[in-house]
């Protein structure tokens, strides 16, 4: 017989190996579906993660350079108007902004509705624009009224004009914006006071020092620079995110342990099996270049429903299952519309995460069952 | 005539240096001539399946030297050792051996497959072998739907898939009624008339009684009984 | 530390690779014990099946460090926010002195299972493991390597904090700062091109001639290792402003990214598998004098000469490729 080519063992062997697989479809569907549930979910807290961190980021794309609070016992206090000219005088500074937001509690939806002025609201007085969350959570829509309890104890309606789209759906969902008179009205104070001060510095370069100078003309304020918020952020994802992966990877360890049982464990009529192939001639590398590429179909099989699963579960399906435990903060969250946010960074993390400890854990029992004698079968 | 096989003073111990230490060769010295049937004759545990095992280069002897021809087999390494079997030898097994949840035509082909031939003309070839033994309606049925004689049949098949020059078989009879023990032994007769060697080990009289076999040798605790050439 | 999913992977999968890697030097140490190739006992039969698990653990171990690889750089450039002053991967690095050891001893120990394997596989083209005792003392060295390659990139991790204050890329990379980066930027890029493509052309030549006459594997393995080094740096001093079409920019990770079309992948792929088959020939002459090799090895010796000079042919190529094409050009 003149030697065969590398490739065509290879096709033949692995048109052996699918064979084999279909020839025990219970055991190893259920093993497919273990697998591909494990993937499914590092990979949905891995895409959410990221999403979150990717919205974060292009949120604070648009966030101010610098933000200045004033301190009050070391806790944020609203900041007098005349400060802004002040800080617009500082070198560097473009403009500064004096801002008014807070946040209310809504007992009939338990919902924490994050309430602006934007710079220049666009509604009219005693309107309201409001995120895609708060209109579900509130059952209201475009011209339907929203009835208000200010803090002094009275009650007031505000229009809705507007129902912000899903797009930026993290940051806009638990929004309710209003007019100042309207915010005023909701919350008290006078409109000498605003709840922080933003500033605009275009070089970059400069803003720690902006940062410094603020401080030196406002003893008992902070100012809190983008970077400074960007990087919250991060620490933040990172560590929620490293958190649930924690805790998943105790799930992927007894995994990883399921796995070798299984492999180890094979059935009489495998081991049965293994001994004839050996018998009619084949070799300790041949059963076990069978047994890899049985484990790389299996794991190419669950790392793609797992993966893809995950994709449509957090981009398509909000993450429903996922969403409580990433964010936490809100009711009105679950809803979220995140931007698909994917790259190879991802899908290698995951792959180290879930077929990196499997192929580990199952190459020892495949080796060993290659080793049968192959004169056993006749013993 | 040459000698295709040569053994000399082989020995195989299994569980060597323990209590439950077992020695199924002990010291057989023989030469297996190419073209001829020979038929290994003994009670079970007489140690014909562990000589058949060294001969048909299944395993290594735990002591004494194997040659395939001009070729020294006795120390070769495993991978190296299943090159040569495979290229030289076609099993026969007692149970037949067939892969149950596979085809006809599968099982025949399962031999072949790590040697990376194409696979068109691999089952070209095994279609042509089943035909050959009559099962060829048969190629497309599971192993386990076999009757025992086609069975059989099939595991001839897949014996001579790669072109072996030698086809050993193990108690190849026992499984079966006499009716396809003929049978068997017909075949037997056409393999050794296209010019392959054959060694059987078997304790049934219609195989070494056979006319067809040219040397029965005989075989109790592990030696032959009469001193062979 | 920071407790990022790609960081728990890193070092997950690191402690997987040393794992792998110590479990078969130490099923080498057990098979070179035990070892009689002239016995035909159970135990040598069940020693030389080992060597096929011992194998297939390095196969493995090296697929998962080259994965490691990529991973790391990337991890480290998708970092480089958390840290004032780090714009890409450099600067992650920088941010702890274990960044860079960690990264070269990966490096290190991806190229040496590399040859290990080749060592391997020529080892199972004789009849009577003629390289056996060679290539497991070689495994027992190979795994310190991949443990300490291990313990840096965890020692890295534990080093990192968000407000650490490091340099970007520019700055590492640049002529006039200092460190062996800067000193690498520093090279004029006239001088390293040349030296670029004069150690790779070498080696490319010492390749052709050794698949033609078989002669000189010494000289194309040392052709190789230099390709390796020059390569290195002429990527640094030489290929990147040309890609980066900036005359200051210098660094050797930004060329992983999209914006460059992910062209640092071909380049760093067909450098490492050029000279590690070139070196891997001039390995395995130092090796190989066992008579089972006598037909075989020198064969297996001309394709590894071939696919070097393949590799590093194509390598120049690309690098030839991005400076004619490149707009800092003339």
């Amino acid at each position: 017989m003149t030697p065969g080519s590398w490739l065509e063992r290879q096709r033949s062997l692995l048109d052996y190996t699918l064979s084999s697989l279909a020839r025990r479809p219970a055991k190893n569907l259920a093993l497919v579906t273990v697998y591909a549930l494990v993937v499914f979910a590092v990979a949905s807290g891995l895409f959410l993660g990221e999403a979150l961190r990717a919205e974060a980021t292009a949120a604070l794309q648009g966030a101010p350079d610098v933000v200045v609070q004033r301190l009050q016992a070391g806790r944020h206090d609203l900041i007098a108007a005349g400060e802004v000219e002040r800080l617009a005088a500082i070198r560097g500074v473009e403009r500064a902004v004096g801002r008014r937001w807070g946040y209310l509690y809504r007992p009939s939806s338990r919902a924490n509705l994050t309430v602006m002025v934007p710079e220049r609201f666009w509604g009219g007085d005693g309107e309201a624009v409001i995120g895609e969350g708060v209109a579900r959570v509130e059952q209201v829509g475009v011209g339907e009224t929203l009835r208000l309890e200010a803090s002094s104890g009275e009650s007031f309606d505000v229009k809705v004009r507007e129902v912000l789209p899903p797009g930026t759906a993290l940051f806009t969902t638990d929004l309710l914006l209003l007019s100042e008179a309207s915010f005023l009205r909701l919350f008290g104070g006078g409109p000498d006071r605003f709840t922080d001060i933003a500033l605009q510095v275009p070089n970059a370069r400069e803003i720690s020092k902006v940062a410094e100078k603020v401080l030196q003309l406002l003893p008992g304020s902070r100012a809190i620079t983008r970077l400074e918020m960007a990087r919250t952020y991060q620490s933040i994802f990172d560590w929620r995110g490293g958190l649930v992966m924690a805790l998943l990877s105790t799930a992927l360890l007894a995994f990883a342990l399921v796995a070798w049982d299984k492999a180890a464990g094979l059935s009489a009529e495998e081991r049965r099996e293994i001994g004839i192939l050996k018998a009619i001639g084949w070799d300790v590398s041949d059963v076990l270049l069978v047994k890899l590429q049985e484990g790389a179909v299996i794991s190419g099989a669950a790392f793609t429903l797992g993966a893809v699963g995950a994709y449509l579960h957090v981009f398509l399906g909000s993450a429903g299952l996922f969403a409580p435990v990433l964010e936490g903060w809100s009711t009105l969250a679950p809803r979220l519309h995140l931007t698909p946010a994917i790259d190879g960074l991802q899908l290698a993390t995951l792959f180290f995460l879930t077929v990196v400890p499997y192929t580990a854990a199952t190459v020892v029992p495949a080796w060993r069952s290659a080793t049968a004698d192959p004169d056993a079968v006749m013993r | 005539m040459s000698a295709l096989i040569e053994a000399r003073e082989l020995r195989r111990v299994f569980h060597q240096g323990r209590s439950d230490q077992v020695e199924a060769v002990k010291g057989v010295s023989l030469s297996i001539a190419a073209g001829q049937v020979t038929v290994l004759r003994g009670p079970s545990g007489s140690g014909k399946t562990s000589l058949l095992a060294l001969l048909g280069a299944m395993a290594r002897p735990t002591s004494g030297r194997i040659f395939l021809g001009e070729r020294e087999l006795t120390s070769l390494p495993e991978r190296f050792l299943t090159e040569e079997r495979r290229r030289t030898f076609g099993f026969v097994f007692q149970q037949f051996n067939l892969v149950p949840g596979l085809s006809a035509r599968e099982n025949v082909m399962l031999p072949a497959l790590p040697l990376g031939h194409p696979r068109a003309g691999l089952a070209r070839r095994a279609g042509a072998l089943l035909e050959r033994f009559g099962v060829a309606h048969r190629a497309a049925a599971r192993a386990d739907r076999l009757s025992g004689g086609e069975a059989q049949r099939v595991a001839i098949a897949r014996a001579l898939i790669n072109e072996p020059a030698v086809i050993i078989a193990d108690e190849p009879t026992a499984n079966l009624d006499s009716v396809l023990s003929g049978v068997f032994m017909e075949l037997v007769g056409t393999l050794r008339a296209s010019g392959k060697t054959i060694i059987v080990a078997s304790h049934d009289p219609l195989v070494y009684e056979s006319p067809l076999v040219d040397r029965v040798i005989s075989m109790r605790d592990g030696r032959l009984e009469e001193p062979a050439p | 530390m920071i407790l990022s999913p790609a960081v728990i992977a890193l070092v997950g999968g690191a402690v997987v690779g040393a794992a792998l890697v110590g479990g078969a030097a130490l099923q080498g140490a057990i098979i070179l014990r035990g070892w009689d190739p002239k016995s035909g006992s159970e135990r040598q039969v069940e020693l030389e099946r080992r060597t096929a698990l011992v194998s297939t653990l390095v196969e493995l171990a090296l697929g998962f460090q080259l994965l490691a690889l990529f991973l790391f750089v990337y991890t480290a450039d998708a970092l480089a926010p958390q840290f004032t002053g780090a714009m890409c991967a450099a600067g992650s690095l920088k941010a702890d002195p274990h960044g860079y050891p960690a990264l070269l001893l990966m490096l290190a120990a991806a190229i040496a299972a590399g040859l290990w394997l080749l060592v391997d596989g020529a080892d199972g083209l004789g009849h009577d493991y003629p390289l056996l005792r060679a290539k497991y003392l070689m495994l027992l060295g190979l795994a310190p390597l991949v443990v300490a390659a291990a313990w840096w990139e965890v020692a890295w991790f534990r080093g990192l904090h968000p407000e650490v204050i490091t340099s970007c890329c520019g700055s590492l990379f640049s002529r006039t700062g200092r460190g062996v980066g800067a000193e690498l930027a520093a090279l004029p890029p006239r001088l390293a091109g040349a030296l670029l493509f004069g150690a790779v052309g070498g080696a490319v030549l010492a390749a052709l001639g050794f698949r033609r006459s078989g002669k000189g594997a010494l000289l194309l393995a040392a052709l190789s290792a230099a390709a390796l080094v020059a390569s290195l740096a002429g990527m640094v001093a030489f290929v990147s402003p040309y890609v980066y079409e900036l005359p200051t920019h210098h660094c050797p990770f930004c060329l992983l990214q999209r914006e460059y079309h992910f062209i640092g992948y071909p380049l760093y792929a067909t450098l490492l598998g050029g000279s590690v088959a070139g070196m891997g020939v001039g390995l395995l002459s130092l090796l190989g004098g066992a008579e089972s090799l006598v037909t075989a090895l020198p064969s297996r010796q001309r394709r590894l000469a071939g696919l070097a000079a393949l590799l590093l042919g194509s390598f120049a190529a690309l690098v030839a490729w991005a400076v004619l094409t490149s707009g800092l050009r003339g």
